[in-house]
């Protein structure tokens, strides 16, 4: 079975240039061109932001949790998990706009659209992933900060990079 | 990427095979790695300016962002863009300012291998600038011509004297507006000054200033860079010559110069005719020399003395990946750093010649008007001591050359069109007055990886062609459509409506003209004024059946370009959008409003067909607002009556 995709982040290496937010938001817009995005009505939405101060940032965007809160919490299962290995999603026309999700999210990810009638959540670019292509955040992402891998990858890396740090004689 | 989607150039494309199997990185390569590109910076909303910042706004924020001063995102655009202006018009007019000193020099007679070469010219701007005549020494007029000229670009106050060569409504508009240029350099420092923190907040006011500076590189800077080499190396005449990579031959010395500035350029062509050098090149093994241009500089010694063209902006690193160059020689101006990286993969020596342009690596020849004949001459025989050094197993040298036809001007084109006796520009007014030709086109600019190679230019001329529309282009634009075959008397058959082929027959020439080099878009701005002049087609330029584009521009320099074309009344399509796309108010202002301020405007359009049609409709608002007559053919008419002929001539 292939493994998961999730978006990893290296946070020393995000410079908050924020092209992840603009990426975001062309890839939710009508036209999906930069050009004619900036003048949709209403405005599309960035579903990641950067956080952070000068000394330190982040860009942070939907877990996909497992066992998602926003999932267990909605009443109309507007927000749901497909299958395991799928992101979690969401079907704006069942939901009623509660804001439920948003008090739950540990991540404060989740937000009211600008019609402020519904949330509007990452949705793992299921558009551009189908196709064979990256999350729009992720192809943006000018330094590498941002990168989608199988979990089993990330799990591979990060031993690699142990060994070589106890090699190195590095304090783990 | 394929190939095909890069350009639509044959040999380039080859080249580029060539450079994906040789694992060598071009241009392409690097704007692709380079996407998705910042959202900021192409729509001008990021701000560098203090260290408050840096500061950006964000498009898609329902409220109106602010910089940390307070900046709204149209004064920030707004202040980027004229910061592009000021650099544009400083690039063209420092061009100017060195042939000025060029010209000193050589009437003082300090400098090494230059004469006047056209004292008629020289007599008539002489008088232009109010300089005495009479009986006095061509070398005395020169001084005096290159000294005002020198002082041009210094002057505080007053009016640049080559302004006044623009038509008088025009003047009046300018100085109506406060754009009328001081002095080159004062418009640009001030512009600088206006763009530092908190000085000029209102996008309106900026943009004044911006075309302040602009029209003090096109009628100042440019100009004088034109007309002074005009009169140091010689005034165009038509000829013929060869256009793209297949100009080079595996048994000769190959060189290529690159860049803008042709006082050394020109030179060393002269010098590659001498029969020393050519014995030179024989001792070393090879037949004999060959120099072919790129970019602007190709344009100039092209214009002057016919020698080939090998390629424009995007093919500076494929000519190396040919094998085939012993040397690159650079000035100034739109020479890629990477250079440096391909020539390391070939024999190829690079070497750069101008104080102001530099690169780590490599070879470098200063040259200075006091010695530039020893210092042209060094330079094409290290290029012959390099021959021996290139490898014939990697040499690959793709065969596609075009012939064209060059060498146009404001002042022969009068000649052309009135003959030899009557100079005038009456036939072409005629013409478009009977609706015979549409109107006139400027197309010219650069090459930009955003659009496919070529064939921006190449799209937008044929439909301008097909609709009667008489063609003038300038820098990498004529380039790409010499490389088409467009540039030959001949293909008025293949893509002239029936109007301007008749028109160009009864000339004798090829529906789009060759004018030179970007400085030379001096010249179209003469030759609109020449059109004035003759009366019946328009009272100022923004009235004649004329509009310009730049379809695959990227140099700054093409930022002034536009900005003094639009202040000169020429309606400017441009195929990539200036970066002010996230600033709303500015971009309504240059796209709409201007027009009736400048009355010319701006528009953005990535596709050259629909910019070609663009310019078409406004050619044709034109027209019916001076009355003039329909015109005489339907569209294809031309096309069907010889279809319909060659049937006949088939089934008798």
């Amino acid at each position: 079975m292939k493994t998961q995709k999730m978006i990893r982040v290296t946070a020393e290496k995000c410079l908050a240039c924020k092209s992840c937010e603009m990426a975001c938001a062309v890839a939710h817009s009508e036209t999906k061109s930069l050009f004619t995005a900036i003048k949709e009505e209403p405005l599309p939405m960035a579903r990641i932001q950067v956080e952070g101060d000068n000394e330190f940032c982040l860009p942070i965007q939907c877990r996909h949790c497992e066992d998602a809160p926003c999932v267990k919490v909605c009443p109309t299962k507007a927000i749901y998990k497909p299958t395991p290995q799928s992101p979690v999603i969401m079907n704006k026309e069942v939901c009623i706009g509660c804001k439920w999700c948003i008090l739950v999210c540990p991540f404060g990810v989740i937000q009211l659209d600008r019609s402020g009638k519904t949330v509007t959540r990452c949705d793992l670019c299921l558009e551009r992933t189908e196709k064979g292509e990256e999350p729009a955040c992720v192809d943006a992402c000018p330094t590498g900060a941002l990168e989608f891998m199988p979990l089993d990858e990330i799990a591979k890396k990060k031993r690699e990079k142990a060994l070589s740090d106890y090699r190195a004689g590095v304090e783990i | 990427m394929d190939e095909k989607r890069r350009t639509s150039c044959t040999a380039s494309q080859e080249m580029l095979t060539r450079a994906a199997c040789d694992g060598i990185e071009t241009a392409w390569d690097r704007h692709e790695a380079m996407e998705p590109q910042c959202g900021y910076g192409m729509l001008g909303i990021c701000c560098r300016i203090c260290a408050m910042g840096p500061c950006r706004i964000n498009p898609f924020s329902e409220e109106e962002g602010r910089g940390v001063c307070g900046a709204t995102a149209d004064t920030i655009a707004a202040r980027n863009l004229v910061r592009m202006i000021a650099a544009g018009a400083a690039a063209h007019s420092d061009h100017g300012r060195d042939v000025a000193h060029t010209l000193v020099l050589t009437a003082d007679k300090k400098s090494e291998g230059y004469s006047i070469k056209d004292p008629v010219k020289l007599l008539a701007v002489a008088k232009e600038m109010g300089i005495k005549t009479g009986n006095r020494d061509l070398n005395e007029i020169a001084h005096d011509v290159g000294e005002t000229a020198y002082n041009q670009f210094g002057q505080q106050e007053g009016e640049l004297i080559f302004g006044h060569r623009a038509p008088k409504k025009q003047q009046e508009i300018w100085r109506k507006l406060n754009v009328f240029p001081r002095g080159i350099d004062r418009e640009i420092v001030e512009v600088m000054h206006r763009t530092n923190i908190g000085v000029d907040c209102d996008y309106k006011n900026i943009i004044q200033g911006g075309m302040r500076a602009a029209l003090g590189d096109g009628w100042g800077g440019s100009m004088i860079a034109t007309d002074l080499q005009d009169i140091l190396l010689g005034s165009p005449l038509p000829l013929r010559s060869q256009v793209n990579l297949g100009v080079f031959k595996d048994n000769t010395v190959n060189m290529v110069v690159h860049g803008h500035e042709p006082v050394l350029s020109d030179l060393i062509a002269t010098i590659t005719r001498e029969p020393e050098m050519i014995e030179a090149a024989k001792e070393a093994g090879a037949e004999g020399i060959t120099v072919g241009g790129i970019c602007c500089t190709a344009n100039e010694i092209l214009m002057r003395q016919g020698f080939p063209i090998a390629g424009n902006f995007l093919q500076q690193e494929l000519a190396i990946l040919t094998g085939a160059i012993d040397a690159m020689v650079v000035d100034v101006q739109c020479i890629m750093p990477n250079l440096t990286e391909v020539s390391k993969r070939f024999h190829t020596k690079v070497i750069t010649t101008s104080p102001k342009a530099k690169y780590p690596d490599v070879e470098h020849i200063e040259f200075h008007e006091e010695n530039a004949y020893s210092t042209a001459k060094e330079i094409v025989k290290t290029a012959i001591d390099n021959f021996k050094n290139r490898d014939r197993s990697r040499v690959q040298i793709p065969h596609e050359k075009m012939d064209l036809v060059a060498g146009f001007t404001a002042e022969n084109i009068n000649w052309i069109l009135g003959g030899k006796y009557r100079g005038t520009y009456r036939p072409l007014n005629d013409a478009i007055i009977a609706g015979r030709v549409r109107g006139v086109a400027a197309v010219v600019g650069c090459n930009n990886p955003k659009i496919e190679h070529d064939t921006g230019h190449y799209q937008l001329v044929k439909e301008l062609l097909k609709k009667d529309v008489l063609v003038l282009e300038t820098g990498c634009a004529a380039i790409a459509c010499a490389k088409c075959g467009m540039l030959i008397p001949e293909s008025i058959y293949e893509y002239a409506g029936k109007g301007l082929r008749e028109t160009c027959e009864a000339v004798g020439i090829p529906p789009v003209l060759h004018f030179g080099s970007c400085v030379d878009i001096s010249r179209l701005l003469m030759a609109a004024v020449g059109v004035v002049r003759e009366r019946g087609c328009g009272d100022d330029i923004s009235e004649l059946p004329l509009a310009a584009a730049a379809p695959e521009w990227m140099s700054e320099k093409a930022v002034s370009i536009g900005f003094y074309a639009v202040a000169s009344g020429i309606f400017t399509v441009l195929g990539v959008p200036f970066p002010v796309l996230g600033a709303p108010n500015l971009t309504r202002y240059l796209t709409e409003e201007l027009e009736n301020i400048v009355g010319a405007r701006f528009a953005f359009e990535s596709d050259p067909v629909k910019a070609a049609r663009l310019m078409i409709e406004h050619i044709d608002k034109k027209r019916v607002e001076r009355k003039m007559r329909p015109m005489l053919y339907a569209e294809g008419e031309g096309q069907k009556a010889e279809a319909k002929a060659e049937k006949e001539m088939v089934t008798p």
